[in-house]
């Protein structure tokens, strides 16, 4: 979904939200609360200059806004892929988004996620993966990357994994999949406000994906293994 | 002197911590494995790639996690994430003086794809609460599969990296690089360019790693003997001074330079004297090259 159209279905067509380049940051109204809005759009790639554009953004919200909600809206195709970021540290710029997003759940503020379009690998990682928790729209996009590079990289046949992608959610892109893993918490599908308002209120502050996983199924055996490490002699 | 970099994960663990104080949680004789990869005709490991427990250093209580480049090149599936969560996670209820993560991995493990990916992010917030609990994480990086990925990140989330002039910590490799931008963009086979772009001195002379050591285990055992008392409180102020470093950093590059100057020039830039020998010297000769 366009994130305009988005912004509009979630906060009313004076939204006021603008996006700067693949930017998205801006305060809106919701229930009569101010709402932090931060995030990308058009499939960023996110380099260095974005991830430090959005880190600054969430540091601004807890700096000058203690104990304001962060929705983080999530349109990416996944970490800039160049040389020259990599000199730069990108990885060291994308821990650092991720722990901007971490110090304003530790500060009280809540921190949502929402998968609108695409969400890919590390992108992804240093955003929805590390707010309180991530919701997903039905028809966004989720995944590491697609099956036929997924093939040529682990040297297994398409024919293979796109049959095991069926059975087990390991394997294949989709939001049911991330679902069911527990890595998004829930679908947002019909009336977008009311899951958003739902959300504010019930999403939980410590990381339940492990257990969410295990209950839905699609990771049966995370949570048991984080159990057995934590109760081995 | 024995390479750091040649040793296998539990090698590793028995020449850096303290002689025959490792004790393994989840060891292989339980056959943790991943449950994955024999619907791939891929064989599994006992151990999922991962050896983590308790041990001492220097004397002290630490817990340690080793992982294994040499099965699947240390990508992190839902076993072997599930290992490290657990490890962080009691670490923060029986609170040793320090978490040590032996980094060996290309990151996300693509055959179990989607379950790595939240992996790694259930990894990133364990360590971020070891911290958070006033214990340090310190991230050791001199393997021979460097520390990549999402891996990449979480170093960059730890209190401390240690790091060797061989060693490698970034985002993307190489390859995946040159295969999506094409060899103009990035050579993965010019091993000079690969090392000047990733390897452990640009990341001490930017100050992305803490120390900066010889490929040699007890030079590992020493630096990370001497990381255990140091912690750095997570609050606003350092996350707004880690900001303006890092953008300043992004300020003094200017994008379209090519990979001979490039790294060169960053160096410079950041005032390094004599930039341009920094590949030929000695790892003790680049230690004191770092500005200020």
């Amino acid at each position: 979904m366009d994130w305009n159209t988005l912004a509009g279905q979630l906060f009313g067509p004076a939204h006021g939200l603008q996006a700067q380049g693949d930017v998205i940051a801006g305060t809106v109204s919701f229930d009569g609360q101010p709402l932090a809005v931060i995030g990308t759009t058009g499939h960023a790639a996110i380099g260095v200059q974005l991830a430090l554009a959005q880190a600054q953004a969430v540091l601004d919200t807890v700096a000058l806004h203690p104990g304001r909600s962060l929705l983080l809206l999530i349109d990416t195709q996944g970490q800039q892929l160049r040389r020259h970021d990599e000199l730069l540290g990108i990885n060291r710029a994308m821990a650092h988004l991720g722990m901007c997003i971490d110090l304003a759940r530790r500060r009280g503020h809540r921190v949502l996620g929402l998968v609108y379009d695409q969400a890919l690998s590390g992108g992804f990682i240093t955003s929805g993966l590390i707010a309180d928790a991530c919701y997903a729209l039905a028809e966004a996009e989720i995944r590491v990357m697609r099956l036929p590079a997924m093939a040529r990289i682990t040297k297994l046949k398409p024919e293979l994994l796109d049959e095991l992608s069926r059975s087990n959610p390991v394997f294949a892109p989709g939001v049911a999949n991330y679902v069911a893993m527990g890595g998004v918490r829930a679908v947002w599908a019909g009336d977008l406000a009311a899951a958003l308002r739902q959300a504010l209120h019930d999403t939980p502050t410590t990381d339940q994906r492990a257990a969410d996983g295990a209950e839905r199924g699609g990771r049966q055996l995370a949570h048991s293994v984080v159990q057995r490490v934590l109760a081995a002699a | 002197m024995i390479s750091y970099a040649e040793c296998s994960a539990r090698e590793r663990i028995a020449r850096l911590l303290d002689a025959g104080s490792f004790h393994e949680w989840l060891p292989p004789s339980e056959r943790v494995s991943s449950p994955h990869l024999a619907q791939l005709g891929v064989p599994a490991a006992f151990d999922d790639g991962v050896a983590i427990g308790r041990a001492r250093l220097g004397g002290q209580l630490v817990f340690v996690a080793a992982q294994e480049g040499a099965f699947m090149g240390g990508g992190v599936g839902e076993v072997h994430g599930a290992k490290l969560v657990g490890l962080l996670r009691r670490a923060v209820l029986q609170r040793p003086a320090a978490v040590l993560l032996l980094a060996d991995s290309g990151g996300v493990r693509l055959h179990e794809a989607n379950a790595g990916l939240i992996a790694v992010s259930e990894v990133m917030r364990a360590v971020l609460d070891v911290r958070a609990a006033g214990i340090p994480v310190v991230v050791l990086v001199g393997s021979a599969n460097g520390c990549f990925g999402g891996m990449g990140i979480v170093a960059r989330c730890a209190d401390q990296v240690v790091m060797s002039d061989v060693g490698r910590l970034a985002m993307s490799g190489p390859e995946v690089i040159e295969a999506s931008h094409g060899v103009e963009e990035f050579d993965a086979r010019d091993r000079a360019l690969v090392w000047r772009t990733t390897g452990g001195k640009h990341r001490w002379l930017c100050g992305d790693c803490d120390a900066l050591v010889d490929d040699d285990v007890s030079a590992f055992r020493d630096a990370a003997i001497a990381a255990l008392p140091l912690r750095h409180a997570l609050t606003l102020e350092a996350l707004q001074a880690e900001q303006a470093l890092l953008a300043r950093r992004l300020a003094l590059q200017p994008e379209g330079l090519d990979g001979d100057s490039e790294a060169i020039t960053l160096w410079q830039r950041l005032g390094v004297n004599d930039a341009a020998q920094v590949p030929a010297l000695e790892v003790a000769a680049v230690r004191a090259l770092r500005p200020a």
